[in-house]
């Protein structure tokens, strides 16, 4: 998945002079309210953060408040996508209209019925609705199925991404990650796919330094786990 | 299909073909005359704009087209454009569900599921759209408060909260959206042009909306906040009613009559007019109908606690309640009646809530930086100490121990005289200690345990220290506590003290500050009628209901036909109230209940006409000071 970043920040923090008496808390509670916001300056929704070195000298603005400014170093972990990206996300609602998705628990996404390549067929069978691939028939899309979809924009205030489902490398992930990539040997990686997706997500929120999680790391990755075995 | 059956019923054939579109064909059609708007042909939109507008007295077929049309848009939200379809989405958000049957309110639900989800910019729009349903339109009012008009309002406002709880499902940040929504559209207390009535339930029906919002199933995300906007609406609506302001004008009835009779009462009975001045009959019509809408808005907030406390929650709501007491209400100037929210959860767990309550109020006394908040911690400290009966005496005396010990402390480092001002926090300590003993000691001294621990405080040290409390506290409560002391030999003083009956000297007022910090007394009884009676008098201790040390033994006669008329006189204005009030059989069982209330008293009556002599009609008033007229 792309549109996660670490970035260092060097950040300026103004502190009103009623929380002089505990900085540190004061600094945490400001950063905390950047959480799950999109900032400009970032280019970005900041995801988390961590405070590394807190200069001990703060600077004094001068003017009608008297805030002051404490300087000090942060990792952030920034989530910004950006048009054409690949992102990953859970299918919460499907419809013929429209599939619905949650990108890492809080950012929704649409995709449209004309944003769905017409490989996709929508079919509802006994009230469960999904779209199933034309040519194969194991991949299909449903309700609770991540999917991979490219970016087509993003509505900052809310958070809310249009999606799209055109190019070829987009669909079910566990599909495009197993049967896509070799159709030959099937039933066994299916299972163990989730597992390495949920390893590769994590270590974009956690890891520090990868700047984006390329897919075809993960495909690779994937690969050696297989051929491992 | 309603389509069907409505057009069969016309019997045009020509419509009958329109039946049988399916509804992908209709999506199409619909998607046709959306995105002709924007080439110049707009017939067949302006069709559509119309159709939305069909709102008064639907014939089946106009249902039918109606529902048709929703849930064909709902298939073509991705083609609505908010630049060329805005006479569409106006007419949309404009809609009421109250208006319409089941069958439009799910189709027009489901249309604005599926606009919030589509685009972000329809987000607030919509959500704006479901929380100005929680209001029925004002037409329907009078309609809704009869027994059908539950069942439609049960109807519309199930449908809004499964709404709101399906757009949080698709759109997480919608919930942060949602609370600003929900504060940003609170009604607004009062604008004198509309009927009060209309008012006042559509406020008791957003506010019923929000607990429910508190309540469901994203009470995670939207729960604390909604909480906290209740506590805020009670607090200005309790700064609203200016109490005090009434009572300037009462000082000839004196305080003792409004303790026994509901206050509002005195507002409402006409025959009393006599007795109170004409511009007060006047100013307190208008008042008296925000105390209704605050007493009735508090019976909601209780029964939203009680049913929080049924389904082993309260603790969370607690510690949300607990943050907006101390964010707002402990620092609202007087808050007469927005506490009482804290002190019926304390009521419903006692040794959580309850302990908990009084154990961040010490703290706040004991360190917090500011004066003033400290002297309101400690005032609300001490009258909930005294007023709780739910509290356990043990807890009482460990927490007045820790108020002691912190007076200690003080003392002790101080080595200067007398000083009002320059020592206020610690005079509103030793005043909230000798006000929890006036009500406490007799019950603490009954038990063996308890009695060596009182024997044990070192209030000898503080009380008799340089700073002499004694002469700056209230003198009502000094007197009161030192008459009490005495008796039961927990402290004497030898010097003696002439407080001619003085309700608050110099002293007190200087050391009260500009707030009157030292008359405020927060849970003196509470004056509205409902919440009152059902909630708060079971759990309350009342002035007159208390035993005091050297009444107790007191065999009086004199008084006693004094103390018979008390309770004759209490007896029927309670009777005459569940008369004109309602017939409801609430107030039947509240009557039976004041008697009893009145059985059970027969101690304390004689404890408190030894104490007041002929005066008996002053004495309640001095021991709650806080609503007298002086108290300005």
């Amino acid at each position: 998945m792309e549109g996660l970043s670490v970035s260092d920040a060097n950040l300026v923090v103004y502190i009103h002079p009623s929380q002089s008496k505990n900085v540190s808390q004061a600094i945490l509670r400001e950063l905390s309210s950047l959480l799950f916001k999109y900032n400009e300056t970032f280019d970005g929704v900041v995801l988390a953060y961590a405070v590394n070195s807190l200069d001990k000298q703060a600077r004094i603005l001068s003017g009608v408040h008297p805030y002051f400014g404490v300087r000090l170093k942060a990792n952030l972990l920034l989530f910004s996508p950006k048009p054409n990206m690949l992102l990953e996300g859970k299918v919460v609602k499907l419809m013929r209209e429209s599939i619905h998705v949650i990108v890492l628990g809080f950012s929704s996404a649409v995709i449209v019925d004309e944003d769905i390549r017409d490989e996709f067929k929508y079919k509802s069978k006994r009230g469960e609705a999904k779209y199933v691939s034309r040519s194969h028939k194991r991949h299909a899309i449903k309700v609770g199925t991540t999917i991979r979809f490219s970016v087509k924009s993003l509505d900052e205030e809310i958070l809310h991404i249009s999606g799209s489902l055109i190019p070829a490398h987009t669909g079910s992930v566990s599909w495009l990650d197993g049967d896509g990539g070799n159709p030959t040997t099937e039933s066994s990686k299916k299972r163990k796919q989730p597992d390495g997706e949920t390893e590769v997500q994590e270590l974009g929120i956690a890891g520090g330094d990868t700047c984006s999680v390329n897919n075809d790391q993960k495909i690779k990755k994937s690969k050696k786990r297989r051929n491992a075995e | 299909m309603g389509v069907e059956m409505a057009y069969q019923y016309n019997g045009e054939f020509q419509e009958m073909e329109d039946v049988n579109f399916s509804d992908s064909e209709l999506v199409c059609h619909v998607r046709d005359a959306l995105i002709s708007v924007q080439t110049g042909d707009s017939d067949s939109y302006h069709q559509l704009v119309g159709v939305m507008h069909h709102s008064e007295r639907l014939a089946p077929d106009e249902v039918a087209l109606l529902v048709t049309s929703l849930k064909a848009l709902s298939g073509a939200v991705s083609y609505i454009d908010n630049v060329h379809h805005d006479s569409l989405l106006n007419s949309i958000f404009g809609m009421s569900l109250w208006k319409y049957g089941p069958d439009v309110m799910d189709a027009l639900l489901e249309l604005i599921i599926a606009l919030a989800a589509s685009n972000g910019k329809y987000v607030d729009s919509c959500l704006d759209m479901l929380v100005s349903n929680f209001m029925p339109p004002m037409y329907l009012v009078y309609t809704l408060k009869q027994p059908r008009g539950q069942a439609k309002k049960e109807q519309v406002l199930s449908r809004v909260h499964t709404a709101l709880e399906d757009i949080v499902d698709l759109i997480p940040m919608a919930a942060s959206r949602l609370s600003s929504v929900v504060v940003h559209r609170m009604p607004t207390t009062f604008k004198k042009d509309l009927e009060k009535d209309h008012l006042m339930y559509r406020t008791e029906i957003y506010v019923e909306n929000i607990l429910r919002l508190e309540s469901g199933a994203i009470r995670e995300f939207v729960g604390s906040r909604m909480l906290m906007a209740v506590v805020d609406l009670l607090t200005e609506l309790d700064v609203a009613i200016g109490w005090d302001d009434i009572l300037r004008d009462d000082s000839c009835k004196g305080i003792f009559a409004i303790e026994l009779e509901d206050a509002d009462e005195v507002d409402d009975d006409e025959n009393d007019y006599g007795e109170l001045p004409r511009t007060l009959n006047h100013k307190s019509l208008g008042k008296n109908i925000v105390a209704d809408l605050l007493d009735s808005l508090m019976v909601l907030t209780f029964e939203h606690l009680e049913s929080c406390a049924n389904n082993k929650r309260l603790g969370e709501v607690f510690e949300t309640l607990l943050d907006s007491f101390m964010l707002t209400i402990l620092n609202t100037y007087k808050s007469k009646f927005a506490q009482f929210v804290m002190f019926y959860a304390c009521a419903l767990d006692p040794e959580k809530c309850g302990v908990k309550f009084a154990k961040t109020l010490a703290d706040r006394f004991s360190c917090s930086d500011n004066p003033v908040t400290r002297m309101s911690a400690v005032a609300y400290l001490a009258s909930y100490l005294a007023r709780a009966k739910f509290l356990s005496p043990a807890f009482v005396a460990s927490t007045l121990k820790r108020l002691v010990d912190w007076c200690l402390e003080y003392c002790e480092t101080q080595g200067s005289d007398m000083n009002p001002k320059a020592h206020r926090v610690f005079y509103s300590g030793c005043q909230a200690i000798m006000y929890v003993l006036c009500f406490r000691m007799k019950s603490l001294m009954d038990v063996p345990r308890f009695k060596s621990q009182l024997l044990l405080m070192p209030l000898e040290p503080v009380l008799k220290h340089k700073l002499d409390p004694l002469k700056v506290c209230l003198p009502s409560i000094v007197e009161e506590f030192l008459k009490q002391a005495k008796a039961a030999y927990l402290f004497t003083t030898s010097e003696t003290f002439i407080f001619e009956d003085m309700l608050e000297s110099d002293f007190s007022k200087d050391f009260g500050g500009l707030e009157r910090l030292d008359m405020f007394f927060p849970f003196d009884p509470c004056l509205l009628k409902k919440s009152d009676r059902g909630y708060i008098r079971p759990n309350f201790v009342y002035w007159k209901h208390v035993r005091t040390t050297y009444g107790s033994d007191e065999d009086d006669s004199s008084d006693a036909d004094i103390a018979e008329d008390f309770v004759a006189e209490n007896g029927e204005s309670s009777m005459e109230e569940g008369r004109t009030g309602s017939l409801d059989e609430q107030y039947l069982e509240l009557d039976e209940f004041d008697h009893a209330m009145n059985k059970m008293s027969i101690t304390p009556k004689n404890g408190f006409t030894y104490r007041f002599g002929g005066e008996q009609m002053k004495m309640p008033s001095r021991i709650r000071p806080s609503t007298t007229p002086e108290s300005l």
